[in-house]
């Protein structure tokens, strides 16, 4: 699996200087088979310099959502393939209580927020509320779980032969947990991550921050370490970064991190453009 | 151990927040968790008990009808709640741990998560005099 980082903010997008070293972008992620599986991990306003990597060589492509805020679907509409009538794309996300994908969906991607309607797409579009059990995309191998934060919102543990990536952009597994990480089995996640060779994870606040934004859904860098940790997890990218942190403050977190902790696995910041290639053992 | 859907993990850990006694159940019936104040009507720490099997916790928190006779496992409101996916309630009294007999009320209701999954079961129980 080849893995690469579209866009790594979490919130809201943050162009500009300060954050020119880790990027602006929100939340998405390419994964690409051996086999030409084209995997999309989020629609945040990353995805759009992704779509302008998509050739005709792409006979589909599979867009994993793993929840409906706006930072990780705002960048679909601009998602070139999208409006290639020979396109074939499949879009998975979770449905709600009452409402399916398309319903909920259409609600952004219809006026008055955004001009061109879901059902007006030329592409050949299907939809997928998200299954609960395993489901299999080309030569990979997906499962899909709820995980602590508002609203409907699904992690992904993705896996080709011996090789698992995990994925929880926006994850608390710290919320309301006297003693984390305890027990793996009341651990929000633990089994998406379970000895994956690659995490990407929520780190979105530093230590300091977090007491003040328990319930937005979101991790402490420490939380992140430790759940990485009792996950036995092979490798950390730390993702969905605060908007308000410029490059100097997620390069301080990341130290801070590494200083901190006797580490049993690489730590990586989350950067824009990086590439993982996850060789099969 | 397989990890607990994140629906009965949040339920936990609200309960562990309350003041209230609280008792939660998985699908089957097993126990998976009493909070603080439960422990203190039960008579035992949850930490010393773990999780068990209904037929386990059910005998060792015997229940007794207002009249004095055993209540059984199926009219205990949890157990209602379980099996007929509904709200229950009832009064009964029941013995802890520590040898004691409460007059409870319990409130029990089904858990059930996103695309109708049985998740199991929550009772809140009310202590005769409590405020």
């Amino acid at each position: 699996m080849r893995i690469t980082l579209w866009g790594t903010r979490g919130s809201l997008a943050a162009a500009g200087p300060e954050t020119v070293g880790y990027g602006g972008h929100t939340s998405c992620v390419e994964v690409r088979g051996r086999d030409g599986t084209f995997l999309v991990l989020d629609a945040g306003t990353g995805i759009r310099r992704l779509g302008a990597t998509v050739g005709p060589e792409v006979a589909r492509v599979d867009i994993l959502l793993t929840h409906l805020h706006m930072d990780h679907i705002q960048g679909l509409g601009f998602f070139q393939p999208l409006y290639e009538s020979e396109q074939e794309i499949h879009v998975w996300g979770p449905r709600s209580a009452t409402l399916d994908l398309r319903a909920r969906l259409a609600r952004y991607l219809s006026p008055p927020l955004f001009p061109v309607r879901l059902r007006d797409l030329p592409c050949r579009l299907t939809l997928h509320d998200v299954p609960l059990e395993g489901f299999q995309i080309g030569g990979l191998k997906i499962v899909a779980a709820f995980i602590c934060h508002p609203g409907p919102t699904v992690g992904y543990r993705i896996t080709e032969g011996s090789t698992t990536v995990a994925y929880l952009p926006d994850h608390e597994p710290a919320l309301g947990a006297s003693n984390f990480p305890g027990a793996p089995d009341w651990t929000s996640g633990f089994d998406l991550a379970d000895g994956v060779d690659l995490l990407i994870h929520d780190a979105q606040y530093s230590a300091a921050e977090y007491p003040e934004h328990i319930g937005w859904g979101h991790s402490a860098i420490s939380h992140t370490v430790g759940f990485a940790a009792a996950a036995g997890v092979k490798r950390l990218v730390t993702f969905h970064h605060d908007p308000g942190h410029d490059d100097l403050t997620l390069d301080r977190l990341i130290e801070e991190a590494r200083g901190a902790f006797e580490l049993p696995f690489q730590l990586l910041a989350g950067v824009e453009g990086a590439r993982f290639n996850l060789a099969g053992r | 151990m397989a990890q607990k859907d994140v629906e009965i993990i949040l339920m936990r850990q609200l309960a562990s927040y309350l003041a209230m006694p609280i008792f939660l159940v998985d699908p089957a019936g097993s126990l998976l968790f009493y909070n603080e104040p439960a422990e203190a009507l039960l008579g035992r720490r949850f930490d010393e008990t773990g999780e068990m099997p209904l037929e386990q916790w059910a005998t060792i928190f015997p229940a007794t009808a207002e009249d004095g006779s055993p209540l059984p496992a199926d009219a205990r409101p949890l157990v209602i709640a379980l099996q007929k996916r509904r709200a229950a309630h009832r009064g009964f009294w029941i013995r802890g741990l520590d040898g004691v007999s409460r007059r409870i009320e319990a409130t029990a209701f089904p858990l059930e998560g996103q695309g109708g999954r049985n998740l199991g079961a929550v009772a809140i129980f009310w202590e005769e005099n409590s405020p």
